[in-house]
């Protein structure tokens, strides 16, 4: 076996090879495998082409061709006019993030489990921990996990820690990927201890219909949580403080979840409502959307629920001469010591993505957050009074939202609308019941529409305008 | 090396000693565990009222990177808890037989004390553990 | 510190000019910014009007209040504060760190694979099926599989979802076994997903020689008449040695009715040489960023896809991609699937990057890789056999395990001691605390991985440091016991890290 190809990650020349075998004390490389059973063994080599740099390029290119972006390199080119949310609502991220992120340090460097050689990166989660707090109004927030679904999962799970009780409800309109994921992640105990309310999905102001999880708290003494989103998965702003008192009246925790942290930039935030939990998706505001992940998932959580946490989290402390560093901490609640005895399951934070995260919003900054949410709420307000004077359509709920809103096609199924206006160049907005979305029956003629700070009038003009063309 | 492993107390396989006074038995951690451990973060016990089961396991303690099962040496109800461990656990490092006990139980069955070992069969029995 | 140089004339460690930086909160003035945002082209809301007391009113969260030229300075100082594979070797075992493809990076930033939103619809985004169809079929050819899926989001979720795919398996049937036998050298996600299900975790002795026995797994499949569900192996195991009865154990399982499950960390032994669908494995994650250079980013993001033979594909995470004709669409109509993970469709970002990787290699670059994987590991054995404690007599692949028996026997000097006395020598030190002592004797162990991308010289250099601390040991001990001296940073308190959390930055 010899490097003839000259694969340029594979150093090794022939000299190299025949040296090292002599260290070995094994005359061919391939003897070096001469202990795996014939049985074992592959029976044929492995049937995929090498591509040089050219016609990897290449390659790739066309694949990539053959899509059509909702986000282009720079601001539009050669991209579709994106008015998507619906879990992953893009943020302009200023150029420095990326640069920065670019840096080998960074990017090639592993888990910190070696403080004194990883200071840059225990630091950053530690800016990043800090930052999550704030934005939820929470004590503790870790240090990531793999995106907002699974950070919902495992929330519930810590909350029947918590609470020693088994039931999670999940009441109105949650993400329902975020749903979905509980009930996958819930489907090894015994079955009833995952609750849908569809009685009180949503009300016509598209919130949770509060009489309703009410008299389902009653009914039951085991509710670890109650599961909401704000705002929810058709953009309405939830009345989580209302949502907080009926859970601890019943002994149960609150658990938000937030697909769009910007929204903490006009309203106050879930913690300081009263939420024990909050879980959130950061992947809007730290990369591009890059067909939905990797992402960044949120948790923040009460600080009296702190050795409660799943995932990494980083703490301060001082070296043997006194100065401050930073070390990974209580590391025993993570699996690979508990084992077992785990039970949360992940190991992985997603570091490069909290780490854009977290220069995102230093750059941002205090002021920058609320005026960026401002520019949001106002652009959305304005699309949704232009849309609402179309004949074909009509706004949804009546609720307040902020960046996102969902619409009523007249007589109409929305996801006919939607594959329309693609076919214009203009991703208009999610359908509710679009495949892998809500089921399909009631909300067939709903669409969650995203207005953000990317959007100029004139791009909302163009919605509006191709709005009314397609129900003309 | 008595104070390592006091001769008034008794130990068990799992490195767990008890104090007996009468029904009420005082249950902490040896010399052995703790040096096994390094420095003990974190206590997780048991409440009081709660029942305990001989040989099975009642609380856990933790270190930096390790956590470790704690196991009844008798089966009975925990009528007192050492509550100031949960802010201090370093108690259990700087004195593991006194400061740092863990709970007291009041035993249902004295004869579970038959079961468990004295300070000198403890010795031998850490001694036995090393060669392995 | 910048003259020191090892035997063979490679220079140790430099110093430089390192500059801290405090946390950002501590930094920059009130009113300060490093945004760039749109004026306001629209009428102004007034969210006190819209929300009633849910509007904010204090201001907005406490972020920092920082230029861009600060914010540039601090996270490019920090950034030197790291150890990175760009900077030098990275031995961790199991961890595979090999080098990150620098053109994995000029193509994920591609508008049509960055660009793309998960919500557009399906006609839009033909070519990011077609990569991700083109992804599943690649690791189908290399793990020997007939479907792989997508979406877990790293190794410990793909176990999970392995594990629950198991189970649903099992119930499809109408059984409900309980028990999944894992090796005690297993990784502990291994034993947390198994919980995580339901089941209950039957421990496998490691045997003499370091490997799995089938004397051991008969023994526990007769014990657990009827009630396996599963084993969970690692191959090459944690220890780094194939497991060369995994056919066996294999027919001893699916006899008792169970499934296999391979924790395909180790995959980077194997290309080429096993395919494990092949070989009586049912279902394997694999970690795209171990073998398939996807980069780790400070602890992430990983991707955990996971390979199935035929029989568990109708449980495979919803949806799935399929091709018809040269078309591509995604399958949601998943009746026995185990259902979702997480949100969308995976980290599909990584997707890009390892499909790119392998691509670029192809058959006789991934061969190739594995080759030199398991040379290097070897190399290492070979050259410092004599200096630490073999872990095992069998061969290794690639990885190899020493334990500090005789070093601490003779010296007092232990695992973490030589782990970060490495650090003086300019290597992140190799895995430690893993395996078990279980597995070990009740020795520490120093698990190497250096992985096919490093040069023989790399690998001198390397031992070269290891046995000048396992000499150094036996005159002065308390260097090691006292290391790492050369950091900017010295050993940190972790103690006081677990027993006084701080968690968050806060205003003192």
């Amino acid at each position: 076996m010899s490097n003839s190809n000259k694969q340029r990650y594979i150093p090794h020349t022939d000299d190299d090879v025949a040296r090292m075998l002599g260290v070995v004390g094994k005359p061919t490389v391939e003897s070096l495998f001469a202990h795996i059973p014939a049985r074992l063994r592959a029976t044929r080599p492995l049937d995929i082409e090498p591509l040089d740099e050219n016609s990897l390029l290449k390659h790739l290119g066309e694949i990539g061709s053959r899509s059509k972006p909702a986000i282009g390199s720079t601001y539009r080119d050669g991209a579709a006019l994106s008015f998507l949310g619906a879990g992953v609502t893009p943020h302009t991220i200023p150029s420095a993030v990326d640069m920065l992120l670019q840096r080998s340090e960074w990017y090639t460097s592993y888990t910190p489990y070696q403080p004194e050689i990883s200071q840059g990166t225990l630091q950053a989660i530690f800016e990043f921990q800090t930052m999550v707090c704030e934005i939820y109004g929470l004590g503790v927030a870790n240090a990531s996990m793999y995106d907002g679904a699974s950070a919902a999962a495992e929330a519930v799970l810590m909350a029947r820690r918590v609470t020693g009780r088994k039931h999670a409800i999940v009441a109105g309109a949650v993400h329902p990927h975020y749903d979905q994921t509980i009930d996958s992640y819930l489907a090894g105990e015994e079955s009833g201890s995952h609750e849908d309310l569809a009685e009180t999905r949503w009300g016509d102001d598209g919130r949770v219909a509060l009489k309703a999880l009410e008299q389902a708290l009653a009914k039951s003494e085991d509710v670890a949580c109650v599961v909401v989103q704000t705002p929810n998965f058709f953009g309405v702003v939830e009345d989580i403080k209302a949502l907080a008192d009926l859970a601890h009246a019943r002994g149960a925790l609150l658990v938000v979840a937030n697909t769009e942290p910007v929204a903490f930039g006009v309203l106050q935030s879930p913690g300081a409502l009263g939420a024990d939990i909050v879980v959130g998706e950061g992947l809007g505001l730290a990369i591009p959307p890059t067909m939905g992940g990797p992402g960044v998932g949120l948790f923040a959580a009460k600080a009296e629920y702190t050795r409660q946490l799943p995932g990494r989290l980083v703490g301060e402390t001082v070296d043997k001469d006194g100065r401050r560093g930073y070390v990974l901490t209580l590391a025993t609640r993570e699996q690979h010591i508990r084992r077992e005895k785990a039970t949360s399951n992940i190991c992985t934070n997603q570091g490069l993505i909290a780490l854009a995260f977290t220069i995102h919003m230093s750059l941002v900054g205090k002021r920058g957050l609320v005026e960026l949410a401002q520019l949001n709420l106002a652009k959305s307000e304005y699309a949704k009074q232009q849309i609402a004077k179309l004949n074909g359509f009509s706004m949804a709920f009546s609720g307040p939202t902020f960046n996102e809103f969902a619409v009523r096609v007249r007589g109409g199924d929305a996801n006919v609308t939607v594959e329309k206006l693609a076919d214009q160049g203009i991703y208009a907005g999610c359908a509710a019941t679009a495949p892998g979305m809500l089921p399909k029956g009631k909300a067939d003629d709903v669409m969650i529409i995203a207005v953000t700070e990317r959007h100029s009038k004139a791009d909302i003009d163009k919605l509006v305008s191709a709005l009314d063309w397609v129900q003309a | 090396m008595s104070t390592d492993y006091p001769n008034d107390l008794r130990y068990t396989k799992e490195h767990e000693w008890a104090r007996v006074d009468g029904k009420i038995i005082t249950v902490g951690i040896t010399k052995f565990a703790v040096e096994s451990l390094g420095d003990i973060t974190q206590v997780d016990l048991p409440k009081e009222g709660e029942e305990l089961k001989k040989d099975a396991v009642f609380g856990t303690v933790e270190s930096v990177k390790a956590v470790s099962d704690l196991f009844a040496p008798v089966s009975g109800k925990v009528v007192k808890v050492n509550d100031p461990l949960g802010d201090s656990p370093e108690y259990i490092n700087e004195d593991c037989y006194d400061e740092g006990w863990m709970v007291q139980v009041e035993v249902k069955d004295v004869k579970d004390l038959d079961a468990l070992m004295n300070a000198e069969q403890y010795q031998a029995y850490l001694k036995e553990q090393e060669s392995h | 510190m910048s003259d020191k140089t090892t035997k063979t004339g490679t220079p140790i460690a430099t110093r430089q000019l390192l500059h801290t930086s405090r946390p950002i909160f501590e930094q920059g003035a009130p009113g300060r910014s490093g945004a760039s945002l749109p004026p306001l082209d629209v009428p102004a809301v007034d969210a006190t009007k819209l929300y009633g007391a849910a509007a904010r009113t204090d201001g907005g969260p406490s972020l920092p209040e920082v230029s861009e030229v600060e914010v540039t300075r601090h996270y490019t100082r920090l950034s030197r504060w790291n150890y990175a594979i760009d900077i030098g070797l990275y031995p961790l075992g199991s961890c595979t760190m090999k080098y990150n493809p620098k053109v994995n990076e000029r193509v994920a930033r591609m508008p049509g694979f960055a660009g793309l939103h998960p919500a557009q619809p399906e006609s839009t985004v033909e070519g990011a099926l077609e990569l991700m169809w083109g992804l599943e079929r690649t690791l189908c050819e290399i793990g020997g599989f007939a479907r792989v899926t997508l979406q877990p989001a790293a190794g410990a979720q793909g176990e999970l979802c392995g594990v629950m795919m198991i189970r649903a398996y099992h119930a499809d049937k109408g059984r409900r076994p309980s028990k999944v036998l894992i090796p005690d050298s297993a990784h502990g996600t291994n034993p947390a997903s198994v919980a995580l299900n339901g089941m209950e975790t039957v421990s496998l002795k490691t045997g003499a020689d370091g490997l799995v026995s089938v004397e051991a797994v008969k023994a526990a499949c007769a014990a657990h008449k009827d009630d396996v569900a599963a084993i969970m192996i690692t191959n090459p195991s944690t220890l780094g040695l194939f497991e060369e009865q995994l056919g066996e154990i294999a027919d001893v399982v699916h006899e008792a009715g169970g499934l296999v499950y391979m924790d395909g960390a180790n995959l980077n032994a194997l290309l080429g040489k096993v395919r494990p669908g092949e070989a009586g494995v049912d279902v394997m994650h694999i970690n795209l960023h171990k073998t398939f250079t996807t980069p780790h980013g400070g602890g992430g993001p990983g991707s955990g896809v996971v390979g199935v033979v035929s029989r568990l594909e109708p449980y495979l995470p919803t949806p799935t991609v399929e091709k018809m004709g040269e078309k591509y669409r995604l399958e949601y109509n998943r009746p026995k699937s185990i259902g979702r993970l997480r949100s969308f469709f995976g980290n599909f970002g990584m997707f890009v990057r390892a499909y790119t990787y392998i691509r670029e290699l192809g058959g006789p670059g991934l061969t190739l890789a594995t080759e030199m994987a398991v040379l290097n590991a070897n190399y290492i054995r070979a050259k410092l056999a004599d200096a630490y404690s073999l872990a095992y007599d069998k061969p290794s692949m690639h990885e190899v395990v020493f334990t500090d028996k005789k070093l601490k026997r003779d010296t007092g000097v232990q695992t973490l001691d030589v782990a970060k006395r490495l650090m003086d020598f300019g290597y992140h030190p190799p895995t430690i605390y893993f395996p078990l002592p279980a597995v070990t004797g009740g020795a520490g162990a120093l698990m190497i991985e250096p992985t096919e991308t490093e040069t023989p010289e790399t690998l001198d250099a390397f031992c070269d440091a290891m046995r000048a601390i396992a000499d150094e040991a036996k005159e002065n001990p308390e260097i090691a016991k006292n290391a790492p001296h050369g950091t900017a940073l010295r050993r940190l308190d972790e103690t006081r890290a677990a027993r006084t959390p701080k968690l968050r930055w806060t205003r003192e």
